[in-house]
């Protein structure tokens, strides 16, 4: 199954590049003299059919001699950007999606078991204006307050720990709220289950109730929008990584899309796709961890 | 279902929020788009002599880095932002509600491989492909000279990110019809030899209209979103163009700590996030108006 999908993605990436007219190879100012264009096209291998390129060279050359060239960055191979810029992207995202859950998971829990108050209404409504603001604002706002006038933490870059707090806050609050509000609708909704009852008439404390019987099925709603968090928490550190010049994939994959640089487009999408496929896998495991019938019920049949 | 609608409206009617966010919506609705008639011009006339200015009793919002009166700007741009996101929110309802009412109506085995694809698509890096879409869409529509260049990003930028926003709507909808496909009314159509098409068109769709109405509504929010993070990465609208997305992202671009511009960030922000957060009270209060959830006939 996973093999498949991932050849469709592939087919249908392929497709979507081959459509954008240009091989992006003539993107001088200067026109390039006829024999450099060709010897150009053969370095990236544009002599080949379609066929063989996309299907057996192209891969070829990137996974196995890693020596597939990036059009706009001449000396460099896919590989080495990847090398360079993926961890970067990756350690970003992974920070926010685990902010994002803890963040959004305990608002959720304390919003809920404090309804109607005050602390509830106040995290509603944060959460609302948080859903409705874009990444690059709240970016932007954090920056200057807490960067440019309390001076608390460096202004960009990436590697020592405190230039990784703003970003990993920007990129995690949207979708600490998201996931907020769904913990908190579900944790309503576990509220009326006879099993509520039953444990508090048992005479277990109320934190017990709340974390032990009302949040284990509340965070089901939860695992299933991790997948297209992940997702969108992934490609949302284009922006982040703009805001605080921060040397990941972002400005890789604008420049490379407004080359139709195609090699670091297809290696891009892949490598997304491979990733996210993967987590997405590793959700649904965790279904099985959650709530005990999935299992059982994926047994029987 | 005799008269579903007034049902809804009164159950919308008794919902404050919802119906005061309706409300901020007609009118900045009106306001955008019957301003157009003076922000075509007014967004794009430079005054050299007044670049950057805050705002004052001559330009009520102040000007951008050209001179340009952001209150024409800001209007002008809610009107494509708007349009942009009802086109998007629209094309993703079409697919979203002609996929997903196929694959339940037909059901089996079409419906197991369609609702797969569907899972597998959730899990694609949409961002990236909205990005190549609006690329390679652009790049034909340009060689074709169908319309012009900001034209055509718009038109593709609406395409492309209707066309990556449909997935939940199919999932909604899917399950709505597997449901209504069991009840007796629909026995009934096909019982009396109405082709399917018909029975999809004629009996199912009008059972469909709750959620179709509040997924659209929390669709376009989205989409206006989705724009603007495109346009702070370069590939939104064509400059002379303006989105409120473009225009906070060109504030943010021209923010700094010594001359600190405020009003080009604050006032298009405030357009985009009211009228987002207004659209999302709308779309909770009409799910809750509709009682999608547990729709029933």
């Amino acid at each position: 199954m996973f093999p498949l999908v991932l050849l469709v993605i592939y087919s249908g990436a392929v497709l979507l590049v081959m459509a954008t007219p240009g091989e992006g190879l003539e993107s001088g100012e200067k026109d390039l003299p006829p024999e450099v264009l060709e010897q150009k096209r053969i370095a990236y291998n544009y002599d080949q059919p379609w066929f063989q390129r996309y299907f057996w060279t192209w891969p070829k050359r990137l996974i196995w001699d890693q020596d597939l060239p990036a059009h706009q960055y001449e000396d460099w191979t896919v590989v080495e950007i990847m090398q360079s810029a993926l961890p970067v992207s990756l350690q970003l995202g992974v920070l926010a999606l685990g902010l994002a859950v803890v963040l959004g998971i305990a608002v959720g829990v304390l919003s809920a078991a404090r309804r109607g108050q005050w602390l509830d209404q106040l995290s509603v409504g944060l959460c609302l204006v948080g859903v409705s603001l874009p990444t690059f604002v709240v970016g932007a706002v954090l920056l200057i307050v807490v960067a440019l006038w309390l001076r608390v933490v460096p202004v960009g870059g990436w590697g020592r720990p405190s230039q990784t707090l703003l970003p990993t806050i920007t990129l995690a609050l949207p979708y600490a709220a998201y996931i907020a509000r769904l913990t908190r609708s579900a944790m309503l909704d576990a509220f009326s289950e006879d099993y509520i009852r039953t444990a508090r008439a048992k005479g277990l404390s109320e934190w017990r109730v709340l974390l032990d019987h009302a949040l284990r099925n509340a965070l089901l709603p939860v695992l299933s929008y991790l997948g297209p968090a992940a997702a969108a928490i992934f490609t949302g550190s284009f922006v982040v990584e703009k805001i605080f010049t921060i040397p990941g994939m972002g400005t890789h994959v604008v420049e490379s899309i407004n080359n139709r640089d195609q090699s670091l487009i297809l290696a891009t999408v892949m490598v997304y796709s491979v990733f996210l496929a993967s987590f997405n896998l590793i959700v649904d495991v965790l279904y099985g961890v959650v709530d005990p019938r999935i299992r059982v019920g994926a047994r029987t049949t | 279902m005799s008269v579903p609608g007034s049902k809804v409206w009164r159950s919308f009617r008794r919902n404050r929020a919802a119906m005061g966010s309706m409300l901020l919506l007609v009118l900045m609705c009106a306001l955008c788009f019957a301003s157009l008639g003076w922000t075509v011009d007014a967004m794009r006339r430079p005054s050299l002599s007044e670049v950057r200015a805050a705002p004052s009793t001559t330009h009520l919002l102040g000007t951008d880095e050209l001179g340009r009166d952001l209150l024409a700007r800001t209007l002008y741009g809610g009107a494509i932002s708007l349009s942009l996101g009802l086109l998007a929110a629209g094309l993703a309802v079409v697919i979203g509600t002609a996929y997903g009412a196929f694959a339940g109506y037909v059901g089996g085995r079409c419906d197991e491989i369609m609702m797969r694809i569907v899972d597998v698509l959730y899990a694609l890096p949409y961002m990236l492909l909205v990005m190549l879409l609006t690329v390679s869409l652009g790049a034909w529509l340009e060689r074709w000279h169908v319309v012009g260049t900001e034209w055509s990003r718009f038109i593709v930028l609406a395409l492309a990110i209707g066309c990556v926003s449909w997935l939940t709507m199919a999932r909604v909808i899917r399950g709505q019809v597997l449901s209504l496909r069991e009840q007796p009314f629909i026995e009934a159509a096909r019982a009396m030899g109405f082709p399917t098409g018909r029975i999809l068109l004629r009996h199912i769709l009008p059972n469909l209209i709750g959620p179709i109405v509040v997924f659209a509504t929390l669709t376009v929010p989205q989409a206006i979103l989705q724009e603007s993070f495109l346009s702070f990465l370069g590939i939104g609208v064509q400059p002379p163009q303006a989105t409120w997305g473009s225009l906070a992202a060109d504030g943010v671009r021209l923010l700094n700590p010594i001359r600190f511009d405020w009003w080009l960030v604050v006032f298009p922000c405030t357009a985009l996030a009211l009228t987002l957060l207004a659209l999302n009270f709308v779309g909770d209060g009409l799910r809750d108006a509709f009682d999608v959830r547990a729709a029933r006939t």
